[in-house]
């Protein structure tokens, strides 16, 4: 292999920079905006780096930034959106583990209908589903609350856990089951003691994806959660949108990169055991 | 240790097809039972139903005294040796061996003493700790066996163990499942499609096709007497020879005549003239394995029938060469010794033991005599 760039690799790297810069580009306006204060942000470039690094607007997105008629911040908000996004994602996924596991493994007559049908949960638009759940909700007297739209993104997300856990199941030879049947073990002990020790790349697959999903979600945040109860991705749109006169980029940036922040967070620490994990099992020579 | 006796077991799958049509088997406590047959035969149905993994449509399956149909897999006291071994990957070697046992709720200094006792039998002690994972092919089939052995059921059940180990190791393992098998004298079934893995392990070997048993004997049997053609070029490694032939009045008896490119040969026929009166003038199936067409000097006996053929290929294996001519228009392989064997093109003299020839119907396929 010869190590000297020739014209075809130069073009290659040059093109590979350039989406580089332009996919980072809004990262580094938003990352340098939010640490300027308002006069740096009237007076300078775009582009250019602050005159001197500011705290303020973080502190102000965080504890004091006004979101429609509420001054308090994001935190609280923050706050809403990971009491609902962690059970929601443990819920989703753990259910998503046991019905891939009986769709692979406990084959009973009509399991490939209902499967099929789980499946068709995964393209069912979100606007379809909003008037009946608003109902449901009511009548389960959880509407405006944290616990309603957990069960939300529970219902709608178990199609994707169910479809990741068959779909990683059915590459688990199904002898291991009948192993584990004339070795005497049960339903759940082979679940527990045979299959979930194997499932960790799935579980990390699919927790990404859940987190995403639920923290980013907007739509069923602003139908189903009112004031005290609404996520983060809502309270951030009414922050942006609040303006008393003058318009605080530095302390949009800010809220926004704090909404951001977890699901960046979730993709470094999983990503690791996402590549890690996925040669784990070795069950065949 | 028990019998094991299969009455009249049927399997058919919800959409018609019928896998197993009526299987008949029995065998002694302590008894080998091949189960034998191309893929789709039935054979690892019939496993799984022994096993209690698959439901059975119709029909008994005794296991000892007990008639265990409906019983789980977990009460029929059974083991199981898998293809792809299925050895739990989280779990260690020690752990794998011991896991039936603890769901058996087996006091925890018995189960101590029954793994290092099997591990000491299979030579993986020192295999103990580690993960299947770090494992070679071989020493998973160990584990796997070990697995089984620990449970010391009542019948062990092998699912083409050998399948996935290279060639070596797989005529290595053959041996020491066969020494197990004489040191623990356990029931045992085992599935295979390898027939030289048939003729070597089993007490008994049943024969199977298109969820029939075609035959069901002792090895030795079914090699000297196959009860049809199937079984005939199934068993035997090269395979009989098939060539067809007519029967024709011969000094004394009857023979079926043979034809190469330079001329031809009667040969007569040991069979009992009545049974194959009818067939005199017509045309059967000449069955006649390839050690029994060779040089004089492996034949070591006079005045059997001889014939110099034209010899179109010759494969060396080492201990025989094999001698591929053409009788009737048809490929026939012969088995010679290596210094008598002549070159492709050449003439050569072949002899004949008809002794433990056998002729089929050409159209039923079933044995004549």
């Amino acid at each position: 292999m010869a190590n000297k760039l020739s014209v075809g690799r130069l073009l290659v790297y040059a093109a590979l920079v350039l989406v580089a810069v332009y996919y980072l580009m809004p990262l580094y306006v938003m990352l340098t905006t939010s640490f300027k204060t308002l006069d740096d942000i009237r007076q300078g470039n775009l582009l250019s780096l602050p005159q001197a690094w500011s705290p303020d607007a973080w502190s102000k997105a965080w504890s004091s930034a006004c979101t429609g008629i509420e001054c308090g911040g994001m935190k609280g908000f923050f706050m809403n959106s990971v009491r609902m996004t962690v059970p929601a994602v443990l819920i989703s996924t753990m259910i998503g583990a046991v019905n891939g596991y009986v769709v692979s493994m406990w084959r009973f007559k009509g399991s490939d209908a209902l499967f099929t049908m789980l499946l068709v949960g995964c393209f069912i638009p979100f606007q379809v589903v909003l008037l009946p759940m608003a109902q449901l909700l009511g009548w389960l007297g959880i509407a405006n609350t944290t616990t309603g739209l957990v069960l939300v993104h529970v219902i709608y997300g178990t199609a994707f856990t169910t479809l990741f856990f068959r779909n990683f199941y059915v590459t688990v030879p199904d002898e291991l089951v009948k192993a584990g049947r004339i070795d005497g073990a049960g339903f759940w002990t082979i679940f527990f003691r045979i299959l979930l020790p194997v499932s960790g790349p799935i579980f990390v697959v699919c927790i990404i994806w859940q987190f995403t999903q639920i923290w980013n979600d907007f739509l069923f945040g602003v139908v189903f959660a009112a004031g005290e109860s609404q996520p983060i991705t809502v309270a951030l749109n009414n922050l942006v949108n609040t303006s008393t006169g003058v318009k605080e980029y530095n302390v949009d940036m800010a809220s926004a990169i704090i909404a951001a922040l977890p699901t960046l967070f979730v993709y470094m620490v999983a990503g690791r055991y996402f590549v890690r994990g996925l040669t784990a099992g070795a069950v065949k020579g | 240790m028990a019998s094991l006796s299969i009455n009249n077991v049927c399997k058919t799958y919800n959409n018609g097809t019928d896998v197993l049509k009526g299987i008949d088997i029995a065998i002694d406590d302590g008894q080998f039972l091949i189960l034998v047959g191309p893929s789709g035969c039935g054979k690892s149905t019939l496993l799984n139903m022994i096993a209690g993994l698959d439901d059975i449509s119709s029909g008994d399956i005794r296991i000892g005294e007990r008639r265990v149909n409906d019983l789980s897999p977990k009460d029929r006291d059974i083991a199981m040796v898998f293809q792809s071994y299925a050895l739990y990957p989280s779990m260690s070697v020690r752990q794998n061996i011991s896991f039936g046992l603890e769901i058996r709720k087996q006091p925890k200094a018995e189960i101590d003493a029954t793994v290092n006792r099997v591990a000491e039998m299979l030579q993986i002690t020192h295999l103990l700790e580690r993960k299947p994972s770090q494992l070679s092919g071989g020493q998973r089939q160990r584990v796997a066996m070990g697995r089984a052995l620990a449970r010391n059921p009542s019948i062990f059940l092998f699912d083409e163990p050998l399948s996935n180990l290279d060639a070596k190791l797989r005529v290595e393992m053959r041996t020491e499942i066969k020494l197990m098998h004489q040191r623990l004298r356990s029931t045992i079934v085992y599935v295979t499609h390898d027939q030289i893995e048939a003729m070597t392990l089993g007490d008994r070997i049943a024969v199977m096709k298109d969820g029939i048993v075609q035959q069901f004997g002792s090895p030795q049997e079914i090699y000297d007497n196959p009860a049809n053609l199937f079984v005939a070029g199934f068993i035997g490694s090269p395979s009989m020879n098939f060539i067809p032939a007519t029967v024709v009045e011969s000094a004394g008896g009857l023979g079926v005549k043979v034809c190469d490119d330079h001329g031809c040969v009667v040969l007569p026929l040991p069979h009992n003239r009545a049974k194959l009166s009818a067939w005199i003038g017509k045309e059967v199936i000449f069955g006649i394995r390839p050690e029994q067409i060779t040089d004089a000097r492996t034949a070591h006996r006079e005045g059997l029938p001889q014939m110099d053929c034209h010899v179109k290929v010759i494969e060396p294996t080492g201990p025989d060469t094999l001698i591929f001519v053409t009788l009737n228009e048809t490929k026939v392989c012969c088995r010679a010794h290596p210094t008598e064997a002549k070159r492709p093109g050449d003439a050569m003299q072949l002899v004949f033991d008809v002794s433990k020839a056998v002729l089929f119907d050409p159209k039923t396929e079933v044995r004549i005599a």
